[in-house]
């Protein structure tokens, strides 16, 4: 491949997949730590219900209105698990599970039946994400990074995910000693005057953001590969919470960029001609990645 | 209409005596699940004195110091620290929750828990300096786990991590010091590193008050006792307050003689 058609058709895809790794994957360490994995995996289902809804809504696939249904359908999802709980007097794991397979159900049936032929909103691609369709066809080589014209021609996902990743990391570094803290010792934090409660949302808000945008990129389903596996990989590295969200940057990175890259040529070193899913690659990468992890990391007992 | 002048005297007293203590305690209710874990508990806790909340399992012990400090809501009542607020008294006040209460395999080292006391200091972007370092270290040598700093906690015994939780409180540099249960399930020097640490504070003019459920050592350990089962029972000094009769209540009869007797002798 050279240089032309890399930048064409590999860049901003490499690009986009590494930061909606990276984004999912560092308020993942939290939701790892906090024993709440399983709600990165609901929020990346009922991702996909609040999508459909903003489609429906305004017609559009643009930014805001899937960002805004995205979190209106996290919002009616943990009403919804509150009140399950409370009323149908079920543990939070199971009330968290009947309402996120509900809301995702119901997502899918919404777009079957919703026109969206003219957009590209489908099942397939909401499922699994469309990385390989995110290209930059204005590109005609690295001299096109520098030309404006060719510039406003990236896909408008990338500035999306870019946007996000850089509030995750912002957020991630301002507020990173009272997220220990809390994470930690809740009751301890509370003596501090630490707001834990508005600590939690915030941690589960972060990922809904990083869900969202990292739906074009991986798909609702493979999203809950990159919140779990590159922190849970890292936690089997070390046993500092800093060095670990450092090597859950690093795992995401490699999954990201080596899954895009084998999904591509992968198939071509076995004779066969058709490339295989990105985002499906990504997050088999990503579950490798974990399983050396656990059967070599230094910090795993 | 009037009120006698003793009572106007006594009320006085009583206002006065609120006002220097660091922790007041008025109608402190908490239930869980509609049912009363503690049931409008008063208690005026005494400056400079070692105190210790005494009762059986599920009196509602630690519920009442959470409730005090905000960590769990009462249904009712008011916690005063130092004549004022809680959120007033932030920096005066340390607590050290049960161990059992934190997850140990977190990715932490001995030294992260500790810093963890200086939060209130440091705020959300203040730098971590080498005199900050030394207050860690400070704190980790009253409690004899200087050689530890390094270690992830996970490694320590549960004597070793509740020294650690210990160090973190001291770290806080507070003036009131509130612990859940420091000496359940820890090896006998902890437990006497840690009496040494509170009797220390105790001499620099600092308070302590300790949930406690060993009722051999409370003589030895502390200076005044709150005795409850869900309501309380009797408060005071020991000598007045840990009383056969309290305890009989506080137990409901289900204490066997010779309970009250140390078992083992400090070496």
């Amino acid at each position: 491949m050279n240089g032309a058609d890399f930048v064409a058709f590999s860049l901003t895809p490499l690009l986009i997949g590494s930061l909606a790794a990276l984004a999912c994957a560092l308020p993942g360490n939290f939701l790892v730590l906090r024993r709440q994995a399983l709600v990165g995996d609901a929020i990346s289902h009922v991702v996909l219900p609040g999508i459909v809804l903003a489609f429906l809504v305004t017609g559009t696939i643009s930014t805001w209105p899937m960002l805004l249904g995205s979190a209106a359908a996290a919002i009616v999802a943990v009403v919804l698990i509150e009140a399950i709980r409370r009323f149908g007097r079920i543990e939070p794991g199971a009330a968290m599970g009947v309402v996120f397979t509900a809301m995702f159900a119901a997502g899918v049936l919404a777009l079957e039946q919703s026109d969206t032929s003219g957009v590209h909103l489908d099942v397939e691609h909401a499922l699994f994400g469309n990385l390989e369709s995110l290209i930059w066809l204005d590109a005609t080589g690295w001299e096109s990074l520098l030309d404006p014209a060719a510039l406003a021609g990236l896909p408008p996902e990338l500035f999306r995910i870019s946007l996000v990743t850089l509030a995750v990391v912002a957020g991630l570094a301002v507020f990173w000693r009272p997220l220990a803290i809390s994470t930690f010792d809740e009751g301890f934090a509370k003596t501090l005057g630490l707001p834990v409660r508005a600590i939690g949302l915030g941690i589960v808000i972060a990922s809904a953001l990083a869900a969202v945008a990292a739906f074009d990129a991986v798909g609702s389903i493979i999203v809950i590969a990159m919140f779990i596996c590159p922190p849970a990989a890292a936690r089997l590295m070390t046993n500092r919470l800093g060095v670990q969200v450092a090597w859950s940057a690093v795992f995401a990175l490699i999954a990201a960029v080596l899954g895009f890259t084998l999904a591509g040529s992968g198939p071509a070193w076995f004779g066969s001609e058709n490339a295989v899913s990105a985002a499906g690659m990504v997050g088999t990468v990503a579950g490798v990645i974990l399983a050396c992890a656990a059967l070599f990391g230094p910090a795993r007992n | 209409m009037q009120a006698p002048l003793e009572d106007v005297t006594a009320r006085d007293a009583r206002e006065r005596a609120d006002q220097d203590s660091p922790l007041v305690l008025r109608g402190m209710t908490v239930a869980y699940d509609q049912k009363p874990a503690v049931f409008s508990v008063d208690a005026t806790f005494r400056s400079g004195k070692i105190s210790g909340i005494i009762g059986p399992n599920g009196a509602g012990k630690s519920t009442l110091l959470r409730a005090a400090l905000g960590v769990v809501k009462p249904l009712a009542g008011r916690a005063t620290f130092f004549g004022s607020t809680l959120a007033r008294s932030r920096n005066r006040v340390a607590y050290v929750p049960q161990r059992a209460s934190v997850d140990w395999d977190f990715p932490a080292r001995v030294v992260d828990v500790v810093a963890q006391g200086l939060y209130r200091r440091l705020g959300l972007l203040g730098r971590f300096g080498r005199e900050h370092d030394g207050m860690v270290m400070a704190a980790l040598e009253r409690v004899g786990m200087e050689d530890f700093a390094s270690r992830q906690i996970g490694q320590l015994s549960g004597g070793q991590q509740q020294r650690v939780f210990l160090a973190r409180a001291l770290a806080q540099d507070a003036r009131l010091y509130l612990l859940d249960e420091p000496f359940a399930g820890v090896d006998a020097a902890t437990e006497r590193a840690i009496i040494k640490v509170l009797k220390a504070l105790r001499s620099e003019g600092g308070t302590v008050i300790a949930v406690h459920h060993d009722l051999s050592t409370v003589e030895e350990y502390f200076d005044e006792v709150l005795v409850m089962n869900v309501r309380k029972i009797s408060a005071g000094p020991v000598e007045t307050a840990f009383t056969p009769e309290a305890l009989d209540i506080a137990y409901g009869g289900r204490l066997e003689p010779g309970m009250r007797v140390p078992q083992k002798e400090p070496a």
